[in-house]
């Protein structure tokens, strides 16, 4: 269960630092510092008043449902877990899902090379974020411990961290002989190698995965087992299964899931990781394999996977992914809206259009993006309350009411001698309305604001 | 190193010795063999009680599922009667089938339209481009050709700014579906407010007793209209509300004083696509199947989704060579939107393209089943399997 502020306000000194010079925490009160911590927005070091029994029990109580824990070192670090509910509207998803892409040991140098070089470079903008790949996970599949230390000595040059799968203890000791320093995933403990794996993870201080498949008991089993001498960073991967299967390994995921959270089982309280890399197992099309493996992927991000190893490297199997990871991990907290009023883009003068949409993030964005450096044109953005054209048009904030309003607070018209305002196109159903409440002409302009230059050019060529 | 030093070397890490064609002076033997191999096998036990007291250990670890109880359950919708083969909407005790399988599987209703619909992407016209002309056809080439569990008869040319058909015409392509397939319908109309409730009131009348879904009645709309035809004709209503729980229950509530109950209404809570807020949806749809089974009887409908929403997402159509062809992203979209609001509850899911349907309705199926009972393959080895 969550915790409150009160919970932690309890264990707090409880003084507001009434006698100190100035509290150390920033806040006017140990209240405000617990709400603040229980909104994971202060450091609990912040407080200088606490015994350190009282810190201790704090940092027992503020410590996430899921454990954070990072791979990786310096500039080369992903961090995952750290989850504190099940649904996303309860607080928020922290740590978007890492998505890694798989490279085997197996490989000419040239081949190997260009992989790590397309896993490096792909990106996708998308709402003013670049979105990126994460790691690189360096398969054992030639059997060979030589090969895979090679292997993995090669990617110390990568700016990626590493994941280093393997089952052989032999082969992964080589490998961290080499790159052990990076704090690379060691993946994966299973029943036969457990001994092995975990003095490994102890030596070389690195997270260490549990591969147990459909098998939950035994799931439980060895992180206790692993817990027990020691080991705190643990992954989970409870199996990727990619056919009937995905119907189990849902199962096993929420089943995971919810004992962290709800149920505080110390042996589940780690992050979760799963493969949709199998489906090339399975299926050898190269669009098949590329579309499954994506559905895969969705599947178990929505479903708390904090890590997934991918094997396609297929832009358009990307970046759907990618905008599901962007889309879950927003923090509904934070209103995704934009400052209404007035934009302005280009070279303008008491000619230029005028343009009209919503003041939700998404939808600013991607106007933005499609008119600045290609048209020269004024933009009004209506409040919403940060809702998209067609969604406000039937939830009634977009109304020819508020646009004529807009119009006039911005001072619009003293900006421009032309009286057309171009609205979305699926706003058209009030383009009518618009016209009787403001006076203005109105134009429907293209569904898909990636229509609006070539609708203005249009324009231009017609007056 | 001598030849025994080089032995224990490598007899360290042995767990047994195994010797084939062995042949050894006997002396040597008991003098300088034995205390190496008291060694190893001294080592060898030691890792082995190790072992041992792991497993031991490891078996005093009992895992029990997290199974809970539900105070609610969602209601059973039936849809398609007389001449149609009835399916089944919602049903479900529990939120996952861990703890109770679903009784019916997630159904996809296929979107069929009444006009040629020049605006629909290249993907899908590849497949229908031959049956556009004729909504009987169009719904048997979904049926047929795709598997359709069900046909949504859009009736788009009613708008009276697209071909401002009459209800008399509408009747008629509602006529001319349900003779050309067997499976329920949804029949949506063109989204003007004025006309849309005289449309499927019609459109309600012509298909008596088949018990479609109508779509749908809205607060914006003259929702009592459509309730009183839904009631009158024996059909089931869709209740629309954009992304807003309490919308939804005030939405809900209105419809039942009209006199339909929960078994004869389906929500939709509004589908936001795949990058255009559909984290919105999940929220909302969640809370909404949580309130449910919580026991709200005022939200305990099986749920819907226009994943056809998908499509007007640029990465979905849109010509650009840094995101790849269109023929696979267009899909993708429509899966990534349906297979997000499936895992968020949703029940019956109005679809375009064949292969995002498949796709979905493939894991869709696995709700039904019971945990830990269907075949699944030894990955056990996947590292080196894989190519």
């Amino acid at each position: 269960m969550q915790v409150t502020a009160m919970d932690i306000y309890r264990l707090l000194p409880q003084t507001n630092c009434e006698d100190c010079e100035e509290a150390a925490c920033g806040e006017a009160s140990c209240m405000a510092f617990a709400t603040k911590l229980s909104e994971k927005e202060a450091q609990l070091e912040l407080c200088t008043e606490l015994s350190s029994e009282a810190f201790d029990k704090l940092e027992a109580l503020l410590a996430p449902a899921v454990r954070e824990i990072t791979i990786g070192t310096g500039d080369k670090t992903i961090t995952i877990g750290g989850d504190e509910v099940l649904y996303r509207y309860e607080l928020t998803y922290y740590n978007p899902t890492s998505l890694i892409i798989d490279i085997s040991d197996n490989i000419s140098d040239a081949e190997f090379a260009e992989r790590v070089n397309t896993i490096e470079e792909t990106e996708f903008e998308r709402i003013g974020e670049m979105l990126t790949l994460d790691a690189i996970a360096l398969r054992n599949a030639s059997g060979n411990a030589e090969k895979f230390a090679e292997a993995a000595l090669k990617l110390k040059k990568s700016k990626l961290p590493l994941v280093l799968c393997s089952f052989d203890p032999e082969a992964m000791k080589a490998a961290l002989e080499k790159v052990g320093d990076e704090r690379p995933l060691i993946y994966a403990v299973n029943e036969s190698n457990l001994e092995e794996m975990a003095a490994l993870a102890l030596e070389y201080n690195c997270p260490l995965a549990i591969f147990s498949p459909n098998d939950l008991e035994k799931m439980k089993q060895l992180s206790r087992a692993l817990r027990n001498k020691g080991i705190e960073d643990i992954i989970l991967d409870p199996g990727t299964f990619v056919q009937e299967g995905i119907g189990d390994t849902l199962d096993n995921f929420v089943m995971i899931r919810r004992l962290a959270v709800e149920e505080r089982d110390e042996d589940f309280r780690f992050p979760l990781m799963g493969i949709p890399a199998l489906t090339w197992i399975y299926e050898k099309d190269e669009v098949q394999g590329g579309i499954r493996e994506a559905t895969i992927a969705a599947t178990l991000m929505n479903k708390y996977a904090d890590l997934l190893i991918f094997h396609g490297t297929n832009i358009w199997e990307l970046i759907p992914v990618l905008t599901l990871r962007q889309g879950i991990y927003t923090d509904p907290r934070k209103p995704q809206a934009v400052d209404p009023g007035l934009y302005e883009f280009g070279e303008l003068d008491k000619n230029s259009p005028v343009l009209m949409t919503t003041n939700f993030a998404l939808t600013f964005y991607t106007v933005e993006g499609d008119i600045k450096g290609k048209a020269n044109a004024y933009l009004l953005v209506l409040d919403t309350e940060g809702r998209a054209v067609d969604v406000s048009l039937a939830g009634g904030q977009l109304n020819a009411e508020a646009v004529a309003d807009l119009i006039k607070e911005t001072g619009i018209e003293d900006k421009v001698d032309t009286r057309t305002l171009i609205i979305p196109g699926l706003s058209a159903p009030v383009s009518g309305e618009i016209e009787d409440e403001s006076g203005w002409e109105v134009l429907v302009g293209p569904r898909d604001s990636s229509g609006v230059p070539g609708f203005l050019e249009e324009l231009k060529g017609k007056s | 190193m001598d030849k025994m030093s080089q032995l224990l070397k490598l007899l360290e890490k042995t767990d047994y010795i195994e010797i084939n064609e062995f042949r050894m002076d006997f002396e040597e033997l008991e003098l300088q063999l034995m205390p190496a191999m008291q060694r190893v096998v001294q080592q060898a036990a030691t890792k082995q009680a190790a072992v041992q007291e792991t497993i031991k250990m490891m078996e005093a670890v009992d895992f029990v599922p997290p199974i809970k109880d539900y105070p609610g359950e969602v209601a059973q919708v039936q849809l398609g009667a007389g001449t149609r083969k009835p399916v089944y909407l919602g049903g479900q005790q529990a939120l996952y089938r861990f703890e109770e399988p679903q009784p019916n599987p997630p159904v996809v209703t296929f979107d069929v339209f009444d006009i040629p619909m020049p605006g629909l992407p290249r993907p899908i016209r590849e497949h229908f481009s031959d049956v556009m002309e004729h909504p009987g056809d169009w719904a048997k080439k979904a049926v047929k050709d795709f598997g359709a569990n069900m046909v949504t008869i859009h009736l788009i040319g009613t708008g009276p700014k697209v071909m401002d058909k009459t209800p008399r015409q509408a009747a008629e392509d509602i006529e001319e579906v349900l003779q050309a397939v067997d499976v329920p319908l949804v029949i949506g109309a063109s989204g003007d407010p004025q006309k849309d409730p005289i449309i499927l009131e019609a459109a309600a009348a012509a298909a008596e007793d088949e018990r479609c879904l109508l779509a749908s009645a809205n607060l914006d709309l003259d929702y009592k209209r459509v309730a009183k035809a839904a009631v009158d004709y024996n059909h089931a209503v869709l209740s629309w509300a954009i992304t807003d729980i309490n919308m939804q229950k005030t939405l809900n509530k209105y419809l039942m004083k009209e006199g339909l109950t929960q078994k004869d209404i389906v929500m939709d809570p509004t589908t936001c696509a795949l990058g255009y807020g559909i984290e919105f949806s999940i929220d909302v749809i969640t809370r909404t199947r949580l309130a449910a089974l919580k026991g709200d009887q005022d939200l305990q409908m099986p749920m819907s989704s226009g994943t056809t929403n998908a499509w007007g997402s640029r990465e979905a159509w849109m010509k650009n060579d840094a995101w790849g062809p269109t023929d696979y992203r267009g899909p993708i979209w429509e899966i990534f939107t349906g297979l997000t609001m499936m895992l968020c509850g949703v029940d019956i899911f109005m679809m375009l393209h064949p292969l995002s349907v498949q796709i979905l309705s493939e894991i869709g199926s696995t709700f039904t089943k019971d945990y830990l009972t269907s075949d699944v393959p030894d990955i056990s080895n996947w590292i080196a399997e894989l190519e």
